[in-house]
């Protein structure tokens, strides 16, 4: 213990002494010791708060990741409430009122363009399975080409038309055929 | 890798050939006043145990529903003969009963029968025996012109009913002149309840009455315009099993398949040509729909139409040389047909809003199309020499028109109180019934072709 207090004392008479050019005292070898021992201790505590840090900074980062996955993924939630399109009878330009969702959907997409979809068409049952193909083809190809003009590269965009083979609504009343006169937007 | 094909067959979610209960019933909703009264007496059986299966039922039911013949009733049978010896010509032809059909059934084996029938023209049967009561000095050479048809054959017992269609075919073919269509299939594609079926959509293949129906494929995702090859073997088909519409070819014997396409967008209708070496198609892999027509062996592909608006629905002309097909051009759909030596379109039909989904028919004569006239879809036929019109169906929403193979009869798909179900309509219009499903919506049907 005295010799602690002895040896702290002379530590912080090392600079001093040095400068005084005495001799006495410690000799060079253990100063020399002391020095890298004071040097590797601070290097340690160094390194520890440098590595606290960077784990707040990585956990900071993982957090805000997570905010911004949880935006899109709101977002997309958003979108896919609100994901389908309907058209009036053997028709497939789209109607004004559904500007506003595709707009939605476009912005979302260029924001993230890594993001593709899958544009469904169908049709209700009046008219042949193989024409109603074409024609839910058509309808697909409208809602593409709306998003295209809003932005979205081609890459992220591909179209199916099941015609009228996966109705919503079953039956033949004139609400089940709105309803099944649709393209969906489907992540 | 065993966890590899594992998961790889549980992503196909595909299933081939198992039995399905979904039968059909046919229930005539309109027969034909004048249909000609025929007797199929119950033949004879002459064995052991009991009598395997209802030939003479089978036979019945088929003349029935040709809407060209009126089966009588047992109870209307003055007589039950076994053979042409034991007919009573004049006891028919009393009750107007001019045409007999007799036979009987006997046991030659184990699980052997042979069947003999004869089809009796019983007016000339009574006028023979009246030239035999004129001739007294025993001179009388025993004339069978009255005999139509006499046939021997023997069979297994699992193949009764298919026996008993030839039957009806040789029967129908001596009295009409035209062949019978009895012993031919139907595909259809059935869809199941969405909700609660795994694999809602089922591809089946039954006899063409709906009897002994066969599950060949079915898939969580729809299947569409099955197509008979000519030799009445493969079906070609559309499925989405994988996302997108592809074509199929599959054997319905060893279930065997192929997928012919995987083009991007629209891969539809396939159609087979009548030599079987060639598919006609709709693809939409340059933008928008049009015809082509794939070489099967070769994979190679021709197009055949070439216009902005939809081009669809091909169908073959009886000698191959000619398809016809739906298109837009117009404004609304109508029908066109191309020949495939000069690519020459030419519009077949303007009577109506739309006409889509045509078919040929095997003499080349008539198209049998969907027509839609004030907002209402039917089953029509045009003839393609006068280019008259006539609507043949009171049903609604129809689809899908089939021919079979004989032209006599036309198959198709129309909705029966929220319910998709098959229906029959005879070319001339004027018989008609409904083959209603025990579960499930029926589409998409196709009438193969003869069947030996």
């Amino acid at each position: 213990m005295k010799f602690s207090n002895t040896l702290r004392s002379v530590l912080i008479a090392v600079p001093v002494m040095t400068l005084m050019a005495c001799t006495s005292g410690p000799s060079e070898e253990e100063i020399a010791a002391e020095r890298n021992r004071i040097a590797a201790e601070q290097a340690a505590a160094q390194k520890a708060a440098e590595e606290a840090n960077a784990q707040r900074v990585k956990a900071e980062a993982a957090a805000r990741l997570q905010r911004a996955e949880e935006i899109v993924k709101q977002e997309r939630e958003a979108l896919q409430a609100e994901q389908t399109v309907y058209f009036d009878f053997d028709r497939s330009t789209i109607r004004a009122e559904f500007y506003a969702t595709l707009d939605k959907h476009a912005a979302f997409l260029v924001k993230n363009p890594g993001q593709s979809v899958v544009i469904q068409g169908h049709t209700d049952s009046r008219g042949t399975p193989e024409y109603n193909i074409a024609l839910g083809e058509r309808r697909a190809q409208a809602v593409e080409t709306y998003l295209l003009n809003a932005g979205v590269s081609a890459s992220q965009i591909s179209v199916v038309s099941f015609g009228e083979e996966k109705p919503a609504v079953t039956g033949a009343s004139e609400y089940a055929f709105a309803q099944n006169r649709r393209a969906v937007v489907v992540y | 890798m065993n966890r590899f094909w594992l998961s790889f067959l549980c992503l196909v979610m595909v299933v081939f050939s198992s039995p399905s209960h979904a039968q059909l019933n046919i229930i005539i909703t309109e027969g034909v006043d004048n249909a000609t009264p025929i007797a199929v007496v119950p033949f004879k059986f002459d064995g052991e145990g009991f009598f395997p299966g209802e030939i003479t039922d089978v036979v019945v039911a088929d003349l029935r529903r040709s809407g060209k013949f009126n089966p009588v009733s047992m109870a209307q049978m003055p007589q039950f003969p076994n053979t042409d010896s034991e007919v009573d010509y004049d006891t028919w032809v009393d009750k107007g009963i001019n045409t007999i059909v007799v036979g009987s059934v006997t046991e030659v084996g184990n699980q052997r029968y042979r069947i003999d029938y004869e089809l009796i023209d019983t007016l000339r049967g009574s006028q023979a025996t009246l030239d035999a009561q004129s001739l007294r000095d025993g001179q009388l050479v025993q004339s069978r012109t009255h005999v139509i048809a006499a046939r021997s054959l023997t069979v297994s017992g699992s193949e009764f009913r298919q026996f008993a269609h030839r039957i009806a075919d040789v029967i129908y073919e001596k009295l009409t002149g035209q062949k019978g269509a009895f012993l031919t299939r139907i595909a259809y594609v059935v869809v199941k309840d969405r909700e609660t079926d795994p694999r809602p959509y089922q591809l089946v293949v039954s006899d063409y009455d709906g009897e002994n129906a066969f599950r060949l494929l079915s898939s969580d995702e729809p299947l569409m315009s099955p197509s008979w090859s000519p030799d009445g073997e493969k079906l070609a088909y559309v499925s989405f099993e994988n996302g997108r519409s592809q074509i199929f070819i599959q054997d319905i014997y060893t279930t065997q398949r192929v997928q012919l396409t995987d083009f991007p967008g629209i891969n539809g209708a396939p159609r087979f040509s009548p030599d079987g070496k060639k598919l006609a198609m709709v693809l939409s892999k340059d933008g928008n729909p049009e015809i082509y027509v794939m070489e099967i062996a070769s994979r190679k592909l021709t197009r055949v139409t070439r216009h902005r608006a939809i081009d669809t629905e091909p169908a073959w002309s009886p000698d191959g040389e000619s398809l016809i097909f739906s298109s837009e051009r117009g404004g609304k759909p109508q029908i066109y047909r191309v020949n495939l030596s000069n690519k020459r379109v030419k519009r077949l039909t303007f009577e109506g809003e739309m006409n889509l989904g045509g078919t040929i028919s095997p003499d080349g004569r008539e198209l049998v199309l969907v027509n839609r006239t004030q907002g209402n879809y039917h089953i029509a036929r045009q003839n393609l020499q006068d280019g008259a019109l006539q609507v043949l169906t009171t049903t609604y929403l129809d689809e899908s028109p089939s021919l079979a193979p004989n032209g006599s009869m036309i198959i198709y798909s129309a909705l029966h109180e929220g319910q998709q179900i098959l229906s029959l309509v005879s070319l001339d219009g004027r018989f008609k019934a409904r083959l209603p499903a025990i579960e499930g919506q029926i589409k998409a049907p196709s009438w193969s072709p003869f069947l030996m």
